[in-house]
């Protein structure tokens, strides 16, 4: 659901496709009847945008019939929290909205704690006021007509595919789901994800092998370089990024610090300060000391409350504000949301630095369609960059595995690997602000910058800054360490400034024992669930499966016996039971369970979700900008008047931007036809790095639109006609493909249509400029969490072209 | 019996010293003489991950002696992900290396040019250092509007990269930091 692994991670469904002969049942739901649904045991079609509706009646669905793992949800989720007794939520709103700022004040989403601090709970799941409960509420609406009518999902298979999904509850069953942006790309994009993790949650699928919430990564490195903190809001290690308020370095350590007041929480958070201390050693190396807050006023802080995501980027740059833009290893022209507005944004530039392999419709957007070369003043600098097999160093996949590779060929011509690019980068901007000075040259001169070895960008000199060094001889957790040793994991990183880390999740990585992402052995873990513990490496610590302690009851032993994970042996002495070893996969913290053999408690247990503050997995999530209860809200551009679920049509805390570019139109008969998009296994992403390929290109080579027979029949559209398709910011041509993949939908008591295009497109590739971006129909509007651009549901309508 | 590409090789290697039969039971010597013609035979071989989606397969580099240059890129079937297979993007990885669409060289087009120049690295960088400099000395913000310490410059954006290297996307975002940047974003986002 909310992926096509067939098509777009067609190796991750080799693994579906084994599971699938070992007696597993697959499931696909997607508004089109994709290769993915063709392999699969069960498909069920939905209307883009619809994902919460379809999950929460699942979620009724396994609250209903009881198909929850009892034990699982007592013990490891939040269920028995009780929740303020002010917190509520009526017809779409939760408690402590503010229709001006369209936002929450999220005082109520709180639990009540005793008199320790510690949260109320209540086992029995009896009390009203129980997240149990409030759970139970919440979803009662969720029920099968009601869903049908928003879904189009047909009732039956709604039900078939709910009970199957919920039969993975039961004692050694493991239900995994596999999304991508199908469930990323929306105003409801992290509450779709909240509501698989609910879900995951109460069927005890967390943790376990074969188990979990699977993040499809489109990027051979996204993951990496979300981990590296390429994103406004965090630095690296997801540490949250220093604000303006935040005057001090103690103010800022104290803000990353949560507090539990429960012995029995890890809250493994708290660590954060010696983590942000450590990086903030790598960052500014012997400039960061005590006395100067360890450099902590070098970086640059956003202001509170403001944001300064993709969408505003390029709202701002529209605008005229931002001069310069570097566009490195990406394709804003074809990949940005309302592409439209974003390409005549970088016509207000002054100048643009564009890094690629390829000249690209970002570089070259000065002579696109529309653009008039001599009005447009933006300079554009393209550096040629090297193909990943002309350089070494390391990605990070989906499963988080850190995979190092080789030169084999040196780059091509001129070009050079984007190390050296950016190393010489700093060092002219470093000498620049040597000779010259200038405005806050500080940060600029003391950045630690030595990262190159006889004139060349050295990989393994930054591997190892990442990792980590100590900086003096120091004693650790009993351990003895020089000054220079690397670090072998974070658990040894310090607050005080004697350790160093670029990013605290990835110690370990690189250590005396030399780089663990090199690593090839082929051996697997003794319950051979594909752990290949000494292949590659994972962060954090190695550890393959995360909240590996979800995956044992309360005495460590494994729910599913088979397939287990980690499993805890106590030892005995003296008649008692006292600490044993985990053994398996890198448990999640060396602590041992609740519960010894016998089911007595033990006060050194800790809860297993070790990142979470309480310890507990969220079915109440009071994080987040838009309620702690996913809740199905219409796209912003959508097919329906009223929202069937509540009075709320639109999700009431989406971001909207302002200027003459963002136009909407929802419900108008001019746009009559949801839209979505999607890729195809031969492009990627907006197929800059595919499109000027002859082998791929010749098999993919245009644009295509899908629709069903019956649209087709309406429209008098034939297969392999080229069609116009258009939203309210722009139209591009497209080949028509008419299709029965895509069926209409009954939503309500009407019948809606859906069409759906790749978006692997651009002008410049293929040198006929004809196949255009999908982009340039979707909106920029997003997630209120996230800001990421709700580009899977949105209004189009098509015409046919006529020749003269 | 269950038998690696690789280790088949090793077995059909080691049955060269003098046993026509392998011992696989089967005779190998056709494969062997098939294998001694291919043209990676002295290739310079690497293992790279593939650069396209996050599944993270392996695959195999033949760099040829000769030219210095990729003559061909298959599944490596040693690598636990994917056992050797490709998809059809990791398949064609040869052609994204080897391929006349390819920059090679800094570009340059000047403000309201109708066309790119050739131009050098070393003129190219620094360039961009002066536009860098001079966008950040007009713009930088020493304090916000409550007074307080913010240490930026909005008038500079940086997007990418998830095609970057976890050290490349390190020294990147640092150096961004340093600049004073707080518009950094990526692909993640998207």
């Amino acid at each position: 659901m909310g992926s096509n692994a067939a098509e777009n991670h067609p190796i991750s469904f080799k693994y579906v496709t084994m599971a699938q002969q070992s007696g597993g049942k697959v499931i696909s739901v997607d508004p089109r009847f994709t290769r993915t649904s063709s392999k699969a045991d069960i498909y069920a079609p939905l209307r883009s945008g619809t994902d919460i509706a379809f999950l929460g009646g699942m979620i009724k669905y396994i609250l209903d019939n009881k198909l929850y793992n009892e034990d699982y949800v007592v013990n490891y989720t939040n269920a028995s929290f009780l929740v303020n007794k002010d917190f509520a939520f009526k017809d779409g709103l939760f408690s402590g909205f503010d229709p001006q700022k369209k936002s929450y004040n999220k005082s109520t989403w709180t639990f009540d704690n005793d008199e320790n601090g510690i949260p109320k709970r209540d086992l029995t799941l009896k009390d009203p006021r129980c997240v149990f409960n409030a759970l139970k509420d919440h979803y009662s609406r969720y029920d099968l007509k009601l869903v049908s009518r928003i879904t189009g999902t047909p009732e039956a298979d709604l039900l078939e595919v709910y009970k199957t999904y919920a039969a993975t509850g039961a004692k050694g069953k493991a239900g995994t789901v596999m999304y991508a942006m199908g469930w990323t790309q929306h105003t409801v994009g992290v509450q779709n994800i909240r509501a698989m993790s609910i879900i995951q949650s109460l069927l005890a699928n967390m943790g376990v092998a074969g188990g979990g919430v699977n993040a499809l990564r489109g990027e051979s490195n996204v993951q990496g370089s979300t981990d590296q903190a390429l994103l406004w809001h965090i630095l690296p290690g997801y540490t949250n990024i220093p604000k303006a308020s935040q005057t001090s370095l103690e103010a800022f350590l104290a803000s990353i610090k949560p507090v539990s007041k429960d012995p029995m929480s890890v809250n493994w958070k708290q660590n954060y300060p010696k983590y942000a201390v450590s990086m903030l050693k790598s960052f500014f190396g012997e400039n960061a000391s005590k006395e100067n807050e360890f450099g902590y006023q070098l970086l640059p802080k956003p202001d509170d409350g403001k944001s300064y995501s993709w969408l505003d980027i390029f709202d701002e740059m529209y605008k005229g504000s931002i001069k310069g833009f570097f566009a490195w290893g990406m394709n804003p022209a074809c990949s940005s949301s309302n592409a439209g507005k974003a390409r005549k944004a970088m016509a207000k530039l002054d100048w643009m630095v564009n890094v690629n392999l390829f000249d690209n419709e970002t570089g070259s957007f000065w002579k696109g369609p529309g653009m008039k070369p001599s009005s447009i003043k933006t300079e554009v600098f393209m550096l040629p960059a090297a193909v990943s097999v002309e350089k070494e160093g390391s990605i990070s996949n989906s499963g988080r595995w850190m995979q190092w590779r080789y030169e084999g060929p040196k780059p091509l011509g001129n070009s050079k690997p984007d190390g050296d690019i950016i190393m010489e980068l700093g060092n002219m901007l470093k000498e620049a602000y040597k000779k010259e000075g200038g405005q806050f040259p500080d940060a600029i001169l003391k950045l630690k910058w030595d990262y190159m070895t006889n004139g060349k960008y050295d990989p393994h000199k930054i591997a190892k800054e990442i990792n980590g060094y100590f900086l003096e001889d120091a004693t650790v957790n009993n351990q003895e360490f020089k000054k220079g040793d690397l670090v072998p994991s974070f658990v040894f990183l310090q607050a005080d400034g004697k350790t160093s880390s670029g990013n605290w999740i990835y110690s370990g990585s690189y250590t005396n024992k030399g780089n663990m992402s090199a690593r090839r052995s082929q051996k697997d873990v003794a319950s051979n669930i594909g752990l290949y513990p000494e292949f590659a490496w994972a962060w954090p610590v190695n550890r393959r499966i995360i909240y590996n302690r979800a995956a044992v009851d309360l005495t460590g032993k494994p729910n599913d016996e088979k397939r287990w994970v980690v499993k805890y042996t106590f030892e005995q002495k003296d008649g008692k039971y006292v600490p044993g070893k985990w053994e398996g996969d890198v448990p999640d913290g060396p602590a041992p369970p609740l519960q010894n053999p016998d089911g007595t408690a033990r006060a050194d247990g800790k809860y297993p979700f070790i990142m979470q503050k309480d310890g507990f997995a969220a079915l109440f999530g009071p994080g987040l900008a838009d309620g702690p209860f996913p809740e199905h809200y219409e796209p912003l551009e959508c097919p329906v008047e009223k929202n069937f679920m509540s009075a709320q049509l639109v999700n009431p805390t989406a971001p909207v931007y302002g200027t003459d570019a963002d136009t909407f139109a929802s419900c108008d008969p001019r746009f009559p036809y949801v839209g979505t998009t999607y890729r195809v296994s031969e492009h990627w992403q907006t197929g800059l790095m595919t499109r000027p390929q002859a082998w791929l290109l010749e098999l993919q080579p245009q644009v295509f639109v899908e629709m069903s027979e019956e649209l087709g029949k309406l429209k008098g559209i034939k297969n392999g006609e080229r069609v116009k398709v258009s939203s309210v910011r722009g139209s591009l041509e497209c080949t028509a493909v008419v299709t029965k993949r895509f069926k209409p939908f009954k939503i309500g008591d009407s019948i809606v249509h859906e069409v759906g295009m790749p978006y692997n497109y651009g002008w410049r590739w293929p040198v006929s400029g004809k196949e255009e971006s999908a982009n340039l129909l979707t909106p920029s509007t997003g997630d209120p969490n996230t800001r990421i651009p709700e580009t899977k549901a949105f209004m189009v309508n098509i015409s046919k072209i006529k020749r003269g | 019996m269950n038998v690696t590409r690789r280790r088949f090789i090793q077995i059909s290697g080691a049955s060269a010293a003098g046993i026509a039969v392998s011992g696989m039971g089967f005779d190998l010597s056709p494969v062997r003489a098939h294998a001694l013609t291919l043209k990676t035979k002295d290739a310079k071989e690497t293992t790279t991950i593939c650069c396209y989606c996050g599944v993270g397969c392996g695959a195999i580099v033949h760099t040829g002696k000769d030219k210095g240059r990729v003559i061909n890129i298959e599944g490596d079937p040693d690598h636990v992900i994917n056992r050797g297979a490709l998809c059809s993007k990791g398949s064609a990885l040869s052609q994204l290396a080897e391929n006349k669409n390819r920059l090679t060289e800094p570009m340059y087009r000047a403000p309201n040019s109708k066309e790119w120049k050739k131009v050098s690295w070393e003129w190219t960088l620094a360039e961009i250092t002066k536009r860098i400099k001079a966008t950040r000395e007009a713009t930088f913000t020493l304090k916000n509007a409550k007074g307080e310490t913010v240490n930026r410059t909005t008038a500079i954006a940086s997007v990418g990269s998830a095609a970057l290297d976890n050290e490349e996307c390190w020294i990147y975002q640092a150096l961004l930091r340093a600049l004073g940047l707080v518009y950094i974003e990526h692909q993640a986002r998207i």
